[in-house]
């Protein structure tokens, strides 16, 4: 099993040498005449007003939480779905509990609008 | 080969763990945190636990990383690294977690930990969601609760602030 | 004769076996990953160029146009000279930007589209590596891009690249877990997460028993992708080209590259858990068929994709994060459970999967009407015509 994985490894490297090396030959190829104009922010041709790190939509952290919610769900879903054939009906049961209890969660966001955006 | 491996992802973990506690910019110390999650998935392969090393990755990476970069983003003053390092409550804080680490140290290292001799079993997933519905049934089922007990927080907390 | 049936597989062989010949096994070893490793990564960048002509044309066709036809004959060098394009263009990075993550972050969403091929099985036997986590695994490394997108947008210093980051995040999550519960699944209905055995077991591809599944992954999958009608993360007319709004030349390339490879490796994970990857007519006696069939399936996918951007205009974000929240992952949960439940049937395999499609038929109907009738009272509700 770990020589699948020192196989991903590998995979990994050579995965990171490919675009570094198609940049570095960008680098050795391409023009550089940078100019103040050039490299300031683009915003369709219009100056940049202000900072761009502002405060965001606090509509997403609460995505990303649900979100959170479901993952950890999810990642509970796999291990039982692959010992699923070895197990009896109560497995089926407790997974049904288990899925009940995250669709109302679900439903209540839904009612209390967290799934709207605003 | 495999203690090589081990102290080359200890030491990413490591080095990458103190830059995410020294660096000035947050988005930066986020983007650290996520390279502490990748060397403990790699520990984790290398204990035979794929499954833990991939979930790792999902949910840690995937999902707490994300919420943490967002809630970064979110907060506006704490982005600035003009900011000072440290307010009122520094020591109280310090003082916490010199404790915390103690006790933490403390039990790791004088509780005798069961060790299983041999390989891991082949079929490690299956035992596991076999586990999940057998022994650990109340547990398995709490976690869902706990899951929709966050979630609802977090609603009830956002929904305050509008 | 019997060395062409099983052409791949033994001309590998052949392969290992000459060079062992001169090296220890160690070095074998070594040679023989980094060189599956190379072809895997080449994967992506093949996707590249066979794709962006494909899409011009396909496009170009469904609007009535001809397409790139200057270029060598029906334009197929075209994506060449774009190549060559990206390589000698000038590579500007913005003054205010963040230097180092602006520069990581293109080379992280090639790795995240690069290591999904890993997995893929293209034929019997030839996979990567068929890990025991394998369905897992392909979810796993998506959230690679996630955070790339979020460096990326970030470090450009540039409010539409921001904004563009936000919104690829809040759609890569909400369409995670549709995605990650319809593969569930599949695993559920195999009783493995490797991709190999997932293959091996469709005697009937899973589209055909599982269409509730099948469809919810493909929808997920052309959010996950970011395409059109779920491109709202890059639309033109409103945020520019969102997150990779900073980028130019090579770095941009990357971006480039990693979209049209990530729709390829979600084509062939479609064709691979739903369609039957490599199984086909003879594929059992004569494997080398296998890649054949593989490629054709996961092309006709892509042409579908394809057809779907060419046709559907684009979603508003509350419509995009509506549709998975309220209607796919609702109706992802309850198809899990009816699958499980058809599971423990104590009848024959092909009766389960017939109470399997009867009931995704079932949600399929019932979700479909719902869909309607809301989208009649919204009409009825704003005096819009169809009401």
């Amino acid at each position: 099993m770990l020589s699948q994985y020192a196989f991903i490894g590998v995979f990994a490297i050579v995965a990171f040498a490919l675009p570094i090396i198609g940049l570095l030959m960008a680098w050795l190829l391409r023009p550089k005449k940078p100019n103040p104009a050039k490299n300031s922010t683009y915003e369709c041709g219009v100056e940049t007003i202000g900072d761009t790190w502002v405060q965001f939509k606090a509509q997403y952290y609460l995505y990303a939480l649900i979100f959170v919610v479901f993952d950890v769900e999810a990642a509970f879903v796999f291990p039982w779905a692959v010992a699923y054939n070895k197990l009896g009906v109560y497995a089926l049961v407790e997974m049904v509990l288990f899925v009940a209890i995250l669709l109302g969660g679900l439903l209540y966001a839904w009612r209390k609008q967290a799934l709207d955006w605003h | 080969m495999q203690h090589v491996m081990f102290f080359l992802f200890a030491i990413i973990t490591l080095g990458a763990a103190i830059m995410v506690v020294t660096t000035r910019n947050l988005l930066r110390s986020a983007l650290w945190l996520i390279l502490v999650f990748f060397g403990i998935a790699g520990i984790f392969v290398l204990l035979n636990a794929e499954f833990l090393a991939v979930v790792q990755i999902l949910v840690y990476v995937g999902a707490i990383a994300t919420l943490i970069i967002f809630a970064v983003m979110l907060t506006r003053q704490v982005m600035d690294p003009k900011q000072p390092r440290f307010n009122d409550q520094a020591r109280v804080v310090a003082g916490f977690a010199t404790l915390l680490f103690v006790v933490l140290a403390v039990i790791v290292t004088r509780v005798a930990w069961p060790v299983a001799i041999g390989a891991a079993p082949v079929d490690a997933i299956q035992q596991l969601g076999m586990d999940f519905v057998g022994p650990y049934a109340v547990p398995f089922e709490v976690a869902s609760v706990l899951l929709v007990v966050a979630m609802i927080g977090a609603i009830i907390i956002a929904r305050e602030h509008e | 004769m019997d060395y062409i049936r099983d052409f791949f597989i033994n001309f590998a062989h052949s392969w290992t076996t000459w060079i062992s010949g001169g090296l220890p096994g160690w070095a074998v070893t070594v040679v023989n990953f980094l060189l599956g490793g190379l072809i895997l990564v080449m994967m992506p960048v093949i996707a590249t160029l066979a794709l962006t002509w494909m899409e011009r044309k396909v496009i170009g066709r469904i609007q009535n146009r001809l397409g790139p036809n200057r270029v060598g004959p029906w334009g197929i060098f075209q994506a060449i000279a774009d190549a060559v394009k990206m390589l000698i263009k000038e590579d500007i990075i913005p003054d205010r930007a963040d230097r180092p993550v602006f520069n990581l972050a293109p080379i992280l969403i090639f790795v995240g589209a690069a290591m999904l091929w890993a997995v893929i099985p293209f034929g019997r036997r030839m996979i990567g590596q068929d890990l025991n986590i394998g369905a897992l695994y392909v979810v796993a490394i998506g959230s690679i891009t996630t955070v790339a997108v979020l460096m990326a947008g970030w470090a450009s210093n540039n409010k539409f690249a921001l904004i563009g980051a936000f919104r690829v995040v809040a759609q890569l999550l909400s369409y995670e877990i549709p995605m990650v519960l319809s593969i569930g699944v599949v695993v559920l209905v195999v009783g493995s997460m490797r991709m190999g055995t997932i293959v091996e077991s469709q005697w009937v591809p899973f589209c055909l028993v599982l269409p509730v599944a099948f469809i919810t992954y493909v929808l997920a999958a052309i959010a996950e992708t970011g395409r059109a009608p779920f491109d709202l993360l890059e639309a033109d007319s409103e945020i520019v080209a969102g997150y990779f709004v900073e980028y130019s030349g090579l770095k941009f390339g990357w971006f480039y590259i990693a979209e049209y490879g990530n729709l390829m490796a979600v084509s062939a994970i479609t064709t691979t858990l739903f369609l039957g990857g490599w199984r086909g007519p003879f594929a059992g006696a004569a494997p080398v068929l296998g890649p054949l069939y593989f490629i054709i399936k996961t092309v006709l996918v892509i042409f579908v994709l394809m057809w779907i951007r060419g046709t559907l205009p684009r979603f508003r974000i509350d419509q995009m994060l509506a549709f998975a929240w309220k209607v796919l992952v609702p109706a992802a949960l309850v198809n899990l459970l009816w699958v499980a439940a058809a599971l423990k049937l104590p009848v024959p395999q092909a009766v389960q999967y017939a109470v399997m499609l009867v009931g995704n038929l079932a949600i399929l109907g019932v979700t479909l009407t719902l869909l309607g009738q809301s989208a009649k009272q919204h009409a009825k509700r704003h005096g819009l015509a169809g009401a």
